[in-house]
């Protein structure tokens, strides 16, 4: 990746960052921790590597985005709004009533958003499930799913896993923000799904392990992913939770709870 | 009489439907010879997903076909699609509203044998209380074909539920089902019941027998239990002054419920609701479970009776004025 490309992308994942503050803090609530150590991947996502045109987001040719961790939403919803999916101002709706940012991805009210998410297993048997419509109608979009590491003790997910494999779906993607915290404590601690690798392996995917923060790695996993056939690829991103705000930082207590002003501001001027 | 399992006639019309619309795609979790499904596995391998013992997964994989431009159908015993899967229905498909058919078999207690593990009684409480959910129980093959059409034909997501038994077939071929549209199977003016599945055919004989007491009943084949028909129900009750509900359903939330929320609404009248009288079922033969728990043609007359004796007993106080 040449520096200019990253630099670039580098810059919008600084402004995401700041928007998601902005937009959690005006809300009173919302998910920083979750929505922080996934900046880089969505980015990556929305800025270099999908085919997506905030003009005509139903085209049907387009690249699929599915947040399967849906309380990552203002991470979603930062990154559509810089995409030109809607104006940014509508961000400081979020969680509000009649707004059409929901406090988890609503596909029917906000633009772009491809499918509804929240309650955590779901969304990656969605993503099975446009990616092998993909491959009914032999389209060559492809469909990335992002999901939590805490996420994975859903019974749901490994259902998903194992379809995914035996329908051979090379389109797909994932993504794993493998942060390590949950609501309740450290994943290790409240209900370890290691060994990751050799569970999705195992299944029959292809996975990768990488820096969830590098964009040269991001994308160089996607290039790897694109490349390999008969077999979805899972990309385990080693993350921080929290990431790029000094406070929050690998800290449980951020997972779910709105900086007041002060905290705010010092988190803008931390991403400025 | 000629006797067609509701399942059978999916089966077949999925078979129809698939040569129709190149969208449709099946999804089974592995019963698929149970659930009749194997009949379009046979004829369009391509459009077939059978995704294993995951009715979870298989209504988020319908889910996602249906945002890709598909009509999915999604089978499997109604127990696990409405019971199981039921919090991925909810946010998958109702909350996205997005147009996949559920289409689920082997509900209610004539399940028989496997017993109540496998007995789907709360199903239709369960789909009917999803915003966004059409609910539709055939009463016949012919019926069970017409809905499946129309439901393909319909956006949005669909609970269609079937059984297991062989049923009379009450309508004739040039029968035309509509979503939200009740049938008038007799006319009828000393009192009506209401009835859906296979409650149908054993309304109609309850009220054959009953004509021969002198009573005339109504019979209302009420499909489509959500959105109910409320005009048909508003009429029976102002020309018959009383109703009896038969369903193969807990009495809790189903056709029983939703009528008599229509009823208090509007005209409200003697009401009796024939369904499992909120407990579990067990193993039998379907008959005689259906006999143990009170679903039969009997069942019915009697709570017909019931029903008529209180309009009586109430025009009575009103008539002397109490």
């Amino acid at each position: 990746m040449d520096q200019v490309t990253e630099e670039k992308l580098k810059g919008t994942a600084r402004q995401i960052r700041r928007d998601i503050i902005t937009m959690i803090a005006a809300a009173g609530s919302g998910h920083p921790g979750g929505s922080l150590s996934a900046v880089e991947i969505v980015t990556a996502l929305y800025f270099k590597e999908m085919r997506v045109d905030p003009a005509n987001p139903a085209w049907p040719e387009r690249d699929r985005f599915v947040l399967s961790k849906g309380h990552a939403a203002p991470l979603l919803f930062s990154a559509l709004a810089e995409k030109g999916y809607f104006p940014r101002e509508e961000l400081l709706t979020f969680r509000r009533i009649n707004s059409r940012l929901q406090g988890h991805p609503d596909m029917k009210k906000a633009p772009g958003v491809e499918m509804s998410t929240g309650s955590l297993g779901q969304g990656v048997s969605t993503a099975v499930g446009m990616a092998l419509a993909g491959k009914i109608d032999r389209k060559d979009y492809r469909v990335f799913v992002l999901l939590g590491d805490g996420e994975i003790e859903e019974g749901q997910v490994w259902e998903a896993a194992m379809a995914a494999a035996h329908y051979k779906l090379d389109n797909l993607t994932a993504f794993l923000d493998y942060n390590g915290l949950q609501i309740d404590g450290p994943i290790a601690e409240v209900m370890s799904p290691e060994p990751v690798d050799k569970k999705f392996a195992a299944f029959g995917w292809h996975v990768l392990e990488i820096d969830g923060h590098s964009f040269p790695e991001i994308c160089a996993a996607v290039a790897e992913a694109r490349r390999i056939k008969g077999r979805p690829t899972m990309i385990i991103a080693r993350t921080v939770k929290g990431k790029g705000v000094s406070f929050m930082e690998n800290q449980v207590g951020w997972h779910g709870k709105a900086p007041d002003r002060e905290q705010a501001e010092q988190a803008l001027s931390e991403l400025s | 009489m000629e006797m067609v399992a509701t399942r059978d006639a999916y089966g077949k019309a999925l078979v129809k439907l698939g040569a129709m619309d190149p969208r449709i795609v099946v999804l089974d979790a592995d019963l698929s010879k149970s659930t009749k499904t194997a009949d379009f596995m046979k004829r369009y391998p391509d459009r077939f997903f059978n995704v294993g013992i995951a009715e979870q997964n298989m209504m988020g994989i319908a889910a996602g076909l249906a945002a890709a431009g598909k009509i999915p159908f999604a089978s499997t015993f109604a127990v696990f699609a409405a019971g199981r899967a039921f919090e991925q229905v909810r946010n998958s498909i109702a909350y996205t509203c997005l147009n996949v058919k559920i289409a689920a078999t082997h509900a209610g207690l004539t399940v028989g044998e496997d017993g109540a593990s496998h007995q789907a009684i709360a199903d239709l409480a369960a789909m009917r209380a999803l915003p966004n959910m059409t609910v539709i129980v055939p009463a016949d093959g012919v019926e069970t074909e017409q809905a499946v059409f129309a439901a393909a034909g319909s956006e949005g997501p669909c609970y269609i539920r079937l059984g297991r038994p062989a049923l009379p077939v009450l309508f004739d071929s040039g029968y035309r089902f509509r979503v939200g549209r009740a049938a008038v199977m007799r006319p009828g003016y000393d009192a009506t019941v209401i009835a859906c599945g296979i409650m149908v055919a054993e309304a109609l004989r309850a009220a054959g027998e009953l004509e021969a007491e002198g009573l005339s009943v109504r019979v209302i084949n009420m499909s489509t239990i959500k959105p109910l028909d409320r005009e048909a129900v508003v009429a029976a009750a102002r020309e018959t002054g009383a109703v009896v509900t038969a369903e193969e359903h807990t009495i809790i939330g189903g056709l029983g419920s939703a009528v008599a929320e229509t009823l208090v609404e509007t005209v409200p009248v003697p009401m009796e609701r024939v369904g499992i009288k909120d407990v579990f079922g067990e193993s039998g033969q379907p008959s005689e479970l259906l006999e143990k728990y009170g679903l039969t043609a009997n069942n019915i007359k009697e709570a017909v009776r019931r029903a008529i004796n209180r309009k009586t007993e109430r025009d009575g106080r009103a008539l002397a004025g109490i």
